[in-house]
């Protein structure tokens, strides 16, 4: 019965959906007035609805219903249960579901915070969620029924992949697809205003604080997707270059670039079309990515072979939604009226310049993953890009952009003064290419990569000290828009220090070691104490006991495992980690080798931590810019002064 | 204009690969062996230990190398499909029996049935390794001049014999 329920709730929420994309599109183009007052009230029911749907397949797996076919693909009756609950999303069917709850809250959000839009403003934007609403909900009900029956009943579960058994998992889905949706208000703001003509700096300040929402969602679920790999996987790796993480890292690059041309358009007027495009193409991206993770068409298996109908209707989908707005943009995008005149050296060409090369970056990101396909598909060939090719290209496209966001915020509006900026960076570059030079040093051992990589993150350090000193000097008001900027930029470096430390100083040993024998490695003793059997509520598990000492004195007692899942009958390694904010301790269980022995891998990692503080940061640099005070209802701009003037260097030598 | 044009006609390309992507799967890879000469070897027989077979003894023939094991799941999925071809007696079925304990292959051969010619036992893998098996069961499809023309990794079904294999071997045996 609930069940149906569900399947009920999401042909009713199709229907509001079709309601919502066609009459308050309609009423806004002929002045209908009750047209455009359906636009909140049905985005609204339609989030009810969806809400529901998605409680009923919970509760399906809750109470393992293994009537239906969902729940007995991938849950089981011992399977913990916050991970039963987390396997709602854990199937193809389960996480497009997630998809469509995501994007009603987000219209709900909007139908909520948009007290100071024109309705008629608002009604357009609601029903280009709408539309794309309709697209989702019609692919779920058509091709991907989560609420298939399958009678008679199973009598018990093929269980989740013991891969999502992770508490990581259990949150690390949600929060990506709050980024990925989140960027459907600001093409659906892009869309509207398209539609209506009028883009300017209200329509980017209103567009400002949803994006940069969806952009602290995205970096937060990346963190996570990252950091599972890092304790789940075994092996130690944090970033695989892998298409599914590629989907996800597109529209992040592409939604920084926008959020840095919003500030362009808000203060300036500028950059409108660029504007417009870069919201378009960001959530063209989360499409995309959809589309690459649920089509297989670059990672699954005989992907087609069970149901072709599914990769034919998001492609169908993507190239109508994308190709519509790209088409909306050739028309109406040359209309739009240029934006206010700037030198060349302003803070305007540097944001330019940087989105430019976030969007390069982006574009090398997608050569890369489409390429096997693109050569597949041309000449039959079969290859593989991996982790060489990103590695080598994405650190040479965005290190210009990192030199340039250390200045951005020290170069004036308009027009700049290259000569006070030379004069005022001067000190701090020197202190910079000393301590890059000599840092590693204090690590033992010297290379041309770690000292750029150590560059790059002192001297956005020092641009960003530097913003925060002169503003301090001028006597103005730091508001809470500005210190996340100084926050998120900060982060970055925090960022690239964590990955320049990783890379060039972890260190890995294979070991085989007999209950009682020792290893060393960076200056850790690892004694391996044996290993016995345990057993979890849907595994089975070895565990080995290793302590670790350094000169003598106890450091950590790690005890890894490996696991069997007792339903789907598969190895999983679950490392041990001991962290620290100078390094990671990382033992991985291999295989038994006779005699009580085990091989292991040990890791030290230092610094490793850093890398997802570093996201952390950049996500609540994210919050507190998003929080400023200009963003909220009934605030208006002339209450708060042109903020950004006051912190740079615009006044000439006297 | 054309900067207002150049987004949609760079993502209507895209589109085109990707449609082209979907048809395709991405963990198909083509054996290098196909269209050249299968290896050679010298095995013995399962159940007969005093014959032995080389794929010279198949010359002027066109037939299939069907790589299996006891221990291997999908292969039970496939054996019904082996068994059927075999009773049509359309090409001869040879299998390699693969990384296998020769009584165990011979039980499973007398419960589920002998599709096989004959099958050569291969206890160590070292002639997998020759033929690139990586995934049991895998098929070659072998012409009459020795020269593997078709190799089908994973089971082989009633659809994949009809369209591709039993096609390509009729043209061959002509």
């Amino acid at each position: 019965m609930i069940p149906e329920l569900g399947h009920f709730a999401l042909i009713l929420a199709l229907a509001l959906a079709l309601v919502q994309a066609v009459l308050p599109i309609l009423g806004a183009a002929r002045g209908i007035p009750a047209f455009v007052a359906v636009a909140r009230p049905v985005a609204q029911g339609q989030f009810v609805f969806v809400a529901a749907a998605f409680a009923a397949l919970a509760w399906s797996f809750y109470s393992n219903d293994f009537t239906v076919l969902n729940v007995v693909n991938n849950s089981n009756s011992s399977l913990p249960v916050q991970y039963r609950i987390a396997a709602t999303w854990g199937s193809h069917e389960g996480s497009l579901l997630l998809w469509v709850l995501m994007l009603s809250v987000w219209m709900v959000a909007v139908s909520v915070f948009s007290k100071s839009l024109p309705d008629d403003m608002v009604a357009r934007i609601l029903g280009v969620m709408g539309l794309i609403s309709v697209g989702f909900l019609a692919f779920l009900l058509f091709t991907s029924n989560p609420f298939e029956r399958l009678l008679p009943a199973a009598p018990d579960g093929r269980d989740l992949n013991p891969l999502l058994q992770d508490p990581g998992m259990v949150i690390h889905p949600p929060m990506l697809y709050m980024g990925y949706v989140g960027f459907s208000v600001a093409f659906a703001f892009a869309i509207a205003a398209l539609l209506d003509g009028r883009l300017d700096a209200t329509w980017a300040r209103w567009s400002r604080p949803w994006t940069t929402a969806a952009w602290i969602f995205l970096t937060l679920g990346i963190m996570l997707g990252s950091g599972w790999a890092y304790y789940e996987l075994g092996w130690g790796g944090w970033w695989f270059w892998d298409p599914v993480e590629n989907a996800s890292f597109m529209p992040w690059l592409a939604g920084t670039a926008l959020i840095h041309s919003l500030a362009v358009t808000e203060k300036r007027g500028a950059f409108k079309a660029w504007t417009v495009l870069l919201a378009i193409l960001a959530f063209s991206l989360s499409l995309l990515g959809t589309f690459l993770v649920r089509s297989g068409v670059l990672t699954s298996v005989h992907a087609f072979a069970t149901d072709p109908r599914r990769g034919v209707f998001i492609l169908c989908f993507l190239a109508l939604v994308i190709g519509g707005s790209l088409s909306l943009y050739a028309w109406r995008g040359k209309k739009v009226a240029p934006g206010a005149r700037f030198e060349l050296f302003s803070r305007e060409s540097m944001l330019l310049a940087n989105s430019m090369l976030l969007l390069v970056a982006c574009a090398a990101v997608m050569l890369g993953t489409l390429y096997p396909l693109f050569l597949d598909a041309l000449t039959g060939q079969k290859i593989s890009v991996g982790p060489p090719y990103f590695e080598l290209v994405f650190p040479i496209l965005l290190a210009p952009a990192i030199l340039l966001a250390s200045l951005g915020p020290l170069v004036a509006w308009r027009k700049g003064n290259g000569a006070e900026l030379a004069r005022r960076m001067r000190l701090p570059a020197m202190l910079v290419l000393v301590f890059s030079l000599f840092v590693p040093l204090f690590f033992g051992r010297w290379a041309l990569l770690t000292t750029l990589g150590l560059f790059l993150a002192f001297w956005i350090f020092a641009g960003t000290i530097s913003a925060l000193l002169l503003r301090l000097k001028a006597g103005t008001k730091i508001n809470s828009a500005f210190a996340g900027m100084l926050l998120a930029h900060a982060g970055i470096g925090v960022f690239i220090l964590g990955v320049t430390l990783v890379k060039s100083y972890e260190a890995e040993t294979d070991v085989r070691l007999a209950p009682g024998e020792s290893a060393e490695l960076g200056g850790y003793l690892f004694k391996f104490e044996g290993a016995n059997d345990v057993a979890g509520p849907n595994y089975q598990a070895a565990r080995g006991v290793f302590v670790v000492t350094k000169d003598g004195q106890p450091v950590a007692r790690m005890q890894p495992e490996k696991r069997i899942y007792r339903v789907q009958k598969n190895a999983m390694t679950e490392a041990a980690i001991n962290s620290g904010v100078t390094r990671d301790l990382y033992v991985s269980l291999g295989e038994p080798a006779g005699n009580g022995a085990w091989t292991a891998r040990l890791q030290v990692k230092p610094f490793v931590d850093w890398i997802w503080g570093g996201c952390l940061l950049m996500a609540l640099g994210g919050l507190l810019a998003a929080a400023d005070r200009r963003y909220r209802a009934g605030v208006r701009r002339r209450e708060v002064p042109e903020a950004a003037e006051e912190t740079v260097i615009h006044r000439e030598p006297a | 204009m054309i900067r207002f044009l150049a987004p949609l006609a760079i993502f209507l390309a895209v589109v085109v690969f990707l449609y082209a992507g979907l048809g395709r799967d991405p963990r198909e890879v083509p054996s290098p062996l196909i269209g050249k000469a299968a290896p050679a070897f010298e095995l013995p027989v399962l159940a007969q230990p005093d014959k032995r077979f080389a794929p010279a003894d198949m010359k002027g023939k066109v037939w299939l190398l069907n790589v299996w094991a006891s221990w291997c799941v999908s292969c039970r999925d496939e054996h019904p499909v082996l068994v059927e071809l075999a009773g049509k007696r359309v090409i001869p079925v040879l299998g390699l029996n693969y990384k296998d304990k020769d009584d165990q292959a011979k039980a499973w051969l007398a419960k589920f049935g002998n599709p096989y010619d004959l099958s050569v036992v291969d206890a160590d893998g070292r002639i997998g390794i020759d033929y690139g098996v990586y995934g049991v069961p895998e098929t070659y499809l072998i012409d009459g001049e020795g020269v593997i023309r078709y190799k089908q990794i994973g089971p082989l079904t009633p659809a994949i014999l009809e369209q591709k294999v039993l096609p390509l071997a009729k043209s061959l045996q002509k």
